[in-house]
């Protein structure tokens, strides 16, 4: 055998898995989105009926203020723990990134257990509060998914930045604000955009959390769900398929070129 | 030490965050412990829950065990060889590939589900074994297998081992038994304690290709989370925390290990 064919021989098992259990099921999908009464304007009608046109601005707006804030914590706690070495910084590492091994539904749980009816809050606060299947809820859930993510892009970033440049800043008279903003934000900014990109395609597409959490509010992947399981809409599900899943594979895209990793997906 | 205002803040936000991610942990595992959680912990501690659990959903367990020791054999008969052949024949082909293999890291398992569902769920033998919900987790984790290892395999001079093995007379194979494996072996570990970890924990692709017969762990949770008392939804969670969190140790320990190699 050659070092060519061998080398070949050596891709071939990828590439027949790949285009078995990826490429024809993808083609099957898109094919599929357009054999429903409304033929190929299914994408039009996404856009049209106030449904699904609600469901995806409700879903944007959840996963915008998600990114945001896993923004802000998490590049707070990860400058802290790159600039600082204290007793315990280890152990606060080890809890800030537990959860990436934790599947959306038991994400979903653990927000049940702080605002649910039985929920922490709920007991400890007099009157009746109850947030875990709100829209705060499936923030809160999508938040925690993305802050140990975030954290990890940002604190590998900002060990790559340099002190000496914000020493310059502060004995040229700078404040602390104006450090944030004109030295520690532009240094970071790659990683910033990356680990934004990836909480908020993550949370656009979170299934196990808005399975858990989303009883009363929709969100895309629960109409995705809702419309294959119960209405039996298979076009409009694997339309809304294609649609969220464009969105998410080019938000990844973007991540990837300015961080050159990938932190698992999933939720 | 924490001297100025700024630092103080910015301790107090990390510390808020360690709590808002560490304070429903405890609660959960605090209520898969007590025998009355609407009482309290006054009520006492008790494992009569674990055991509950055990009774209830051990052969969830069980599967979620046997499903990811067969993705990681699959990934690793898939990745390693696929690996190999992507560092050895680098171009914008190979790109393509690499990026089309890792479609499933970027789309919502919800939508490959769905894809796979249309194509194979009229096949009903196919569709109500096991097998069916081992490609979903194949398909969501081998681009982990492979990136892992092509990343160790592309910071060494792979073409110079190798031809130096070449001209000393071994075969391909001969070299990727002998030479690409065990210098590849700190990425197929990390690479096969990633797959393991996200297997045991996949949830979005199971849920839509799991049959009532076929439930994973993580389906077996969502089950309990909707239709079972608390203290046992968190007694089971317990059971997966137990399950997961050495392995997630375990696979940060290995990645490190493995990204210190390629710098």
């Amino acid at each position: 055998m050659t070092n060519r064919t061998f080398v070949m021989a050596c891709l071939t098992p990828l590439f027949i898995f790949s285009i078995l259990f990826l490429a024809l099921p993808i083609v099957r999908l898109f094919m599929a989105s357009g054999e429903g009464d409304a033929g190929w304007a299914v994408y039009v009608d996404i856009l049209r009926k106030p449904r699904y046109l609600n469901t995806l601005v409700l879903t944007v707006l959840v996963s915008l203020a998600t990114t945001f804030a896993a923004l802000v914590v998490s590049t707070t706690a990860g400058m802290f723990l790159v600039r600082n070495r204290f007793t315990g910084r280890g152990t606060v590492l080890s809890v800030l990134t537990l959860p990436l091994a934790f599947p959306g539904v038991v994400i979903g749980f653990l927000i049940i257990l702080l605002g649910g009816r039985q929920g922490l809050v709920n007991q400890l606060t007099p009157g009746h509060v109850v947030f875990a299947y709100s829209a705060i809820g499936l923030f809160l859930g999508y938040l925690y998914f993305s802050i140990p993510r975030v954290l990890l892009t940002v604190m590998a970033a900002a060990e790559k930045l340099d002190p000496s440049l914000e020493e310059a800043a502060r004995t040229l008279g700078a404040s602390p604000y104006r450090v944030v903003i004109d030295v520690i934000i532009p240094g970071l900014m790659p990683s910033l955009v990356a680990s934004g990109a990836i909480a908020f395609a993550t949370a656009m597409g979170a299934f196990g959390t808005a399975f858990t959490l989303a009883t009363n509010i929709d969100v895309i992947p629960m109409v995705i769900y809702t419309e294959f399981t119960l209405s039996a809409n298979i076009a409009m599900a694997s339309a809304l398929s294609i649609v969220l899943g464009i969105i998410t594979w080019i938000l990844l895209l973007i991540a990837r070129s300015l961080s050159g990793s990938t932190v698992a997906g999933g939720g | 030490m924490f001297k100025s205002k700024v630092k103080i803040l910015q301790l107090a936000i990390t510390l808020l965050a360690c709590a808002f991610l560490f304070v429903p942990i405890i609660l959960s595992v605090l209520a898969g412990l007590t025998a009355n959680y609407f009482r309290g912990i006054s009520s006492g501690l008790t494992l009569k829950w674990v055991f509950e659990v055990w009774d209830l959903y051990a052969n969830s367990i069980f599967l979620s065990l046997w499903l990811a020791i067969a993705c990681l054999v699959c990934t690793l008969i898939i990745g390693l060889p696929a690996a190999y052949g992507l560092a050895r024949h680098p171009g914008w082909l190979s790109r393509l590939l690499e990026e089309f293999i890792s479609l499933p890291l970027a789309i919502p398992g919800l939508a490959l589900a769905l894809a796979l569902l249309q194509l194979y769920g009229s096949m009903k033998g196919f569709r109500t074994s096991w097998t069916f919900i081992l490609v979903g987790h194949v398909l969501y984790t081998l681009p982990f297998m492979v990136r892992s290892i092509l990343a160790v395999l592309a910071s060494m001079d792979l073409k110079t081992l190798e031809e130096g093995a070449a001209s000393l007379g071994a075969s391909p194979w001969q070299r990727f038994r002998d030479i690409v494996v065990p210098n590849a072996m700190p990425g197929i570990l990390a690479g096969a304690l990633t797959v393991v970890t996200l297997s045991i924990g996949e949830f979005n692709l199971t849920w839509m290709l799991h049959t009532p017969y076929l439930k994973t762990l993580p389906v077996g949770l969502a089950d309990s989370y909707a239709s079972m008392r608390l203290e046992i939804a968190s007694a089971y969670t317990l059971v997966f925390f137990i399950l997961i969190v050495p392995l997630l140790m375990a696979m940060q320990w290995a990645s490190a290990r493995a990204q210190r190699i390629t710098q």
